[in-house]
């Protein structure tokens, strides 16, 4: 393998990597507000075809305009759904859970229905523009600075965020709704409107991450075009441990099994192609069991003293200790 | 004024159950209108794909039966508080379990048969049982551990449809050679309904009414379901009760499994579950846990399904708008389920937060432990 296939294969699993750190992003900031939005699958798969369609009409009346008014519709898309879930569990108090499982099966369906006439024909597609002088630079230029503008984007909105939430008081009223919402409202935070708030913002970048699939990373619309993405977001949230840069490292390692899987296929002829397949299930359970499980402490208890401290952040999670949970003003 | 009102409560308490299924038909008929469908003929091309003639009739029955074992090892699951996503691969596991005897294994019909079935059991609560030592050992939530498991045993179908078990004239990537007849399931006329899968059902549905109503079992995965915490301070094992149940789950799923292969089906397919253990999940939140309740939404869900294929053959419509019609139904009663719905709205809008309804009549399990773990 020589170095410009290498730079190739690289820049193809930050490609594939974009719309999961999007995704993982906005399940971030919802999350940590106090709500899980497991709706992500059926939002995402709405957002792509949606994303796809109007942006194909969009292209025929005002050529060009196509891709950008896509996007929009997606990110509509995705601010609906999420405001479901949290109109359904802040409002009316009801399992957050149950609505988000089911908004995935629908939007599955929904999204089937749709587009059931726009199914694997050509579109809008986002143009690939490299940024001036950064893409000159050896091997990163190529790799990270000769992508189309979503990638951008998903790298900014990831310092963006890290900044957003650990360094502004917005961000930490937000946090705060999530770990501590009695003090929160104790100190004048709205808890629930913070909470509404984030959640439709998370959802909103939830469906970008939809359309940057259709639109980008996997051009076009069939039926179940991204099954199986939404939930391997949700899974790098839990394995990012609810920080933005730790779940872009997970998003570019799911990225990369996809890319990583055609290589070994390519070395490993004689392995069944379906084998390769199991590559990010696999990967989903292994990472979850190191985030979570309780062997990974007796491992770290072991572990020499100076190392233990490094490796507990490296290794541990702690979702916000109100995640999930119902905030009732009194 | 009071009795006003409370007739009025009366009539909201009655009336309010058929308002999701309004609302589910108001918005597939504005998904038909959209598309420039007739409602009219699509809904009568619904009923006469499943209740048209006799076959159709009994397609919807054929359907029931898996949906209907799956919703009852459901039952059990949900009941334990637990959110069994992983059902999809349990159904699939029982299916390949039971091929796996189909195709290797040669004795008397009713020797083969129950062999088969024993093995579905078997796979079904196996790879349930992963999903529960990955939560119970592992601290990973069962929907996760559930989803990832779904996609791997529909992974290992296709290989073993395309590899090892591939049929003699070559592989097709849609399924197995077929099965041999003395191996599959004794079908009612020429239809691909079971009178002995019937009875299978009936007699599990029996059994999950009886465990969960009746037993010292059915108490402790109450306990367990409503608050693991005070559950494990009387006793219960948490391990061992959420093991138990999810195996219990995972073994009725698996003889759905064995059911799509043996009857519906001949042979191992690619898609050989089709949704089922998804839409099982949508039959037991729908009957919010009511047992009585959960034949009657399934067999409503399952014309639907059913219908939905006609639907498709006849208009080229795509035929997820069953899905949809199920879909929008269950999120209508998840979110205003309640009749004392419209209270909790009022008094929000009115500020008036002092003295909120309890609103207990829908509980879903996942509520007291979502925080914990995911």
């Amino acid at each position: 393998m020589n170095e410009a296939e290498l730079i190739r294969i690289l820049s193809s699993i930050i490609l594939q990597s974009a719309p999961l750190i999007i995704a993982v992003s906005g399940e971030i900031i919802t999350e940590r507000a106090g709500i899980v939005n497991l709706s992500l699958d059926g939002t995402m798969l709405m957002a792509a075809m949606t994303g796809f369609v109007i942006g194909l009409k969009a292209d025929e009346a005002y050529p060009g305009s196509g891709v950008w008014i896509g996007f929009l519709a997606a990110a509509a898309v995705g601010a609906l759904f999420a405001f479901i879930v949290a109109f359904g569990s802040i409002r009316l108090r009801q399992s957050q859970v149950a609505i988000g499982f089911v908004l995935t099966l629908l939007g599955d369906d929904l999204s089937a229905f749709l587009g059931q006439n726009y199914t694997r024909m050509p579109g809008p597609l986002v143009v690939r523009k490299g940024i001036p002088l950064l893409q000159d630079i050896p091997v990163l230029g190529p790799i990270f600075f000769d992508q189309s503008i979503v990638v951008y984007f998903a790298f900014a909105l990831v310092i963006f965020l890290w900044w957003f939430l650990n360094r502004t008081q917005p961000g930490l009223k937000l946090r705060s709704a999530g770990e501590r919402p009695e003090a929160a409202f104790a100190r004048g935070v709205d808890v629930n409107r913070v909470r509404y708030l984030y959640t439709i913002a998370g959802g909103a970048l939830v469906g970008i991450a939809g359309a940057t699939y259709s639109l980008d990373v996997k051009l076009g619309w069939s039926d179940g075009h991204i099954r199986g993405f939404g939930w391997i977001a949700l899974a790098i949230v839990i394995f990012g441990g609810w920080a933005p840069i730790r779940g872009m490292v997970g998003a570019i390692l799911f990225g990369a099994t996809k890319t990583l899987a055609s290589i070994l296929q390519r070395s490993f002829p004689e392995v069944s192609v379906v084998a390769f397949n199991t590559l990010p299930w696999l990967l989903m359970i292994l990472v979850l069991l190191v985030s979570s499980s309780s062997l990974t402490e007796r491992l770290i208890a072991i572990a020499p003293g100076p190392l233990r401290r490094p490796l507990n952040r490296f290794l541990r999670v702690a979702p916000p200790l109100a995640l999930g949970t119902r905030f009732e003003e009194t | 004024m009071s009795s006003e009102r409370t007739s009025a409560q009366k009539w909201m308490t009655l009336g309010w159950p058929l308002v999701p299924v309004i609302a589910a038909i108001l918005f597939t008929t504005a998904l038909l209108v959209l598309f420039g469908a007739s409602p009219v003929e699509s809904f009568t091309a619904m009923w006469r794909g499943a209740f048209g003639d006799q076959s159709k009739t009994l397609s919807v029955l054929a359907f029931w039966i898996p949906l209907m074992l799956a919703s009852a090892g459901l039952l059990v699951t949900f009941t334990a508080g637990l959110w069994n996503i992983g059902i999809e691969g349990q159904i699939v596991m029982g299916a390949i379990g039971a091929s796996w005897i189909a195709l290797t294994v040669q004795l008397p019909a009713p020797l083969q048969i129950t062999l088969e079935l024993v093995a579905a059991m078997a796979a079904g609560a196996l790879w349930a049982a992963l999903s529960a030592f990955l939560k119970t050992r592992g601290r990973v939530h069962e929907i996760f551990s559930g989803l990832a498991l779904n996609n791997l045993a529909i992974i290992f179908t296709n290989y073993l449809i395309s590899g090892p078990w591939q049929p003699p004239e070559g592989g097709t990537f849609r399924g197995t050679a077929p099965f041999d007849p003395d191996a599959l399931l004794p079908l009612f006329g020429e239809s691909r309904f079971s009178p002995l899968s019937l009875l299978i059902t009936v007699v599990a549905f029996v059994l999950v009414f009886v465990a969960l109503r009746g037993t010292f079992w059915g108490l402790k995965l109450k306990a367990l379901g409503k608050n693991a915490y005070s559950a494990f301070l009387l006793g219960v094992s948490s391990e061992r009760e959420t093991v138990l149940a999810m195996m219990f789950c995972g073994a009725l799923a698996g003889l759905g499994g064995a059911v799509r292969v043996l009857s519906w089906f001949d042979s191992l397919r690619q898609s050989i579950s089709g949704g089922i253990g998804f839409l099982a999940l949508l039959v037991v939140m729908l009957a919010t846990y009511r047992i009585v309740l959960v034949p009657f939404i399934a067999f409503f869900f399952s014309a639907v399904l059913n219908g939905s294929i006609t639907l498709q053959l006849r208009t080229q419509l795509h035929s997820s708008l069953g899905g949809i019609l199920t879909g929008v139904m269950v999120l209508f009663v998840l979110l205003f389920g309640d009749p004392r719905v419209l209270d909790i709205i009022r008094r929000k809008a009115k500020g008036d937060d002092d003295k909120t309804p309890e609103t207990t009549t829908v509980e879903h399990p996942a509520d007291t432990t979502v925080g914990d773990i995911l």
